[in-house]
């Protein structure tokens, strides 16, 4: 019964907030509504027991939403609304048009198969207190190849990254102490 | 979960709110003193014995005060900035242990913390990275070019700090899963308190800050720059940004503001208590194999706890006494040349300990 109460308020809060990122003139609000969106998303994890992906979704986007504040502010400037011309043609029609086919295929989905609202979670589901090790066995045990492969890979793009800012005109450049 | 259940999670809550209350009190009477101690004033001697109710005077000088709101301020996020400073500051420390839990004739136990999840630690990073929202939001919603540049300067100075916050915890869970029964790693800040019992060497207590000295420094130096503290107060300091991100806050907002920065104080110094001096655990009574009476040694864990706080917490107040502010370069170099880099060498370091200590050395 809580968990369903829980659910539609925090699925409407997460939809206010998804509707702030593109509804609002001021790209401030925007990062607002989008940390908003992530926060009400990760509580809906905590109700349904899986607290490690809630810390994880709090930490990793909570770092990633105060970046994009600090490029919004610093690129866009304080004060500055976007534009709103649109570059490409038709835009609304299509967006209206590709929102209403989404929203038939889900509810045609939802309804196709035997959707409840409160699934009938299983007895085992309920022990709250072995999030971490779940994520953790399979991660370093079976699926340890993958998971170091894709450290690696993101080692590489971040020197990638580096060395395209840094080495941009030949030589590195001497930094000012 | 009856109705039982939920009146004891609401008492452990409800108490451990209180006691947070009462030190932050207690704290900003004792910053001013010591501070005052050390720079040869005499500091508030006013209200009650020795100034002791100052704290008490000032909140309700500022409850009274009118809040002013600038023109150009953008009013939701101008408001919201205040909550959103001291949620998360007391959220923290829901999580930290300050006493033994009670144990009951039928074998349940009270445990006398917020929460014990099992994600304890993860939780506390969340927490600490929602905390800086705060500071930015007021900083950007103010309008004004000051609070701004102390939002940009918190910002970008929260984001390199909490990478070294995070390795130096990290540090700590890889030696605690060493030490524990089973070498499983925990998040748990109760079991990490709870494998913190005993002595090394039988008289060396088993605490996590001996082993894990390193981690400490980095812990302590970012937990410093994560409270926005002297000698990493940039985002508010006087000299150059009048008040910084809390310029345009006046009465009631300007208070809560205060509030959260003496609660994470008190919530980071907890922490360092519970990660690396070993929370409640106390040596006194069984190390020279007194008998205490059950009253003594039920309050003695959270006299314990509170003690080993102050001493972090007056490590706080002592470096903002003795050491000027970082200029804003010094500050990065320092977070991400010296911090960083160090909390890694660290971790790496105390991999390895680790892992021969818990498999034995691979020739052996």
């Amino acid at each position: 019964m809580i968990e369903t109460i829980l659910f539609f308020v925090l699925a409407a809060t997460s939809l206010a907030g998804a509707i702030t990122v593109i509804a609002a003139r001021n790209p401030v609000h925007s990062a607002m509504g989008l940390l908003g969106t992530l926060f009400s998303l990760a509580v809906i994890y905590v109700v349904n027991l899986a607290h490690l992906v809630a810390a994880v979704q709090v930490i990793v986007y909570a770092g990633a939403v105060m970046t994009l504040f600090l490029f919004v502010i610093m690129l866009i400037g304080v004060d500055k609304a976007e534009e709103r011309d649109e570059t490409l043609p038709y835009q609304r029609q299509l967006v209206i048009g590709l929102a209403v086919i989404t929203c038939g295929l889900a509810i045609a989905l939802a309804t196709g198969s035997g959707f409840r609202w409160t699934p009938a979670a299983p007895a085992a589901a309920q022990a709250p207190n072995g999030t971490i090790e779940n994520v953790a066995e399979p991660l370093f045990g079976e699926w340890l190849l993958a998971f170091e492969a894709t450290a690696l890979l993101l080692t590489i793009a971040a020197a990638g990254a580096i060395a395209l800012a840094y080495f941009r005109r030949g030589a590195p450049e001497e930094v000012a102490e | 979960m009856d109705l039982t259940d939920f009146l004891l999670v609401l008492l452990r809550v409800v108490a451990t709110f209180v006691l947070l209350l009462l030190v932050t009190v207690l704290n900003v009477w004792a910053e001013r003193k010591i501070v005052a101690d050390m720079q040869n004033r005499i500091g508030p001697d006013r209200a009650g014995p020795w100034g002791i109710l100052q704290t008490v005077a000032d909140g309700l000088k500022l409850f009274f005060k009118e809040q002013v709101n600038p023109r150009k301020a953008e009013m939701g996020m101008f408001v919201l900035a205040p909550f959103l400073a001291v949620i998360p500051a007391f959220l923290l420390f829901m999580m930290v242990p300050w006493g033994r839990p009670i144990e009951f004739a039928d074998g349940s136990t009270f445990p006398l913390q917020g929460a014990d999840l099992n994600i304890g630690l993860l939780f506390v990073l969340a927490m600490s990275s929602m905390a800086v929202y705060a500071v930015v939001l007021a900083g950007w919603s103010s309008g004004s070019k000051y609070p701004l540049l102390g939002g940009v300067r918190a910002t970008a100075q929260a984001i390199s700090y909490e990478a070294a916050l995070g390795l130096a915890m990290v540090a700590v869970v890889v030696w605690m899963a060493a030490s524990g029964e089973d070498g499983v790693m925990t998040l748990s800040l109760s079991e990490i308190v709870a494998r913190q019992q005993g002595t090394y060497l039988g008289f060396l207590p088993r605490w996590n800050i001996f082993p894990q000295f390193g981690a400490f420094l980095v812990f302590f130096i970012a937990a410093v720059a994560e409270t926005n503290r002297a000698p990493f107060d940039l985002v508010e300091a006087e000299q150059e940004l009048v008040g910084g991100f809390h310029t345009e806050y006046s009465g009631m907002r300007f208070a809560m503001f205060f509030l959260a920065e003496y609660v994470n104080i008190f919530s980071m110094a907890a922490l360092g208590a519970t990660l690396f001096l070993g929370g409640w655990n106390g040596q006194i009574d069984t190390l020279f194999g007194w008998s205490t009476p059950g009253w003594l040694a039920a309050i003695l864990p959270t006299v314990y706890f509170l003690f080993k706080t102050y001493v972090i917490v007056f490590m706080f107040f002592w470096i903002r006494a003795t050491l000027p502010r970082l200029r804003y370069d010094q500050l990065m170099n320092l977070g991400w040349k010296r911090l960083i880099p160090g909390a890694i060498g660290w971790l790496a370091l105390t991999a390895v300990v680790a892992a021969f200590w818990r498999f034995d050395a691979p020739w052996a």
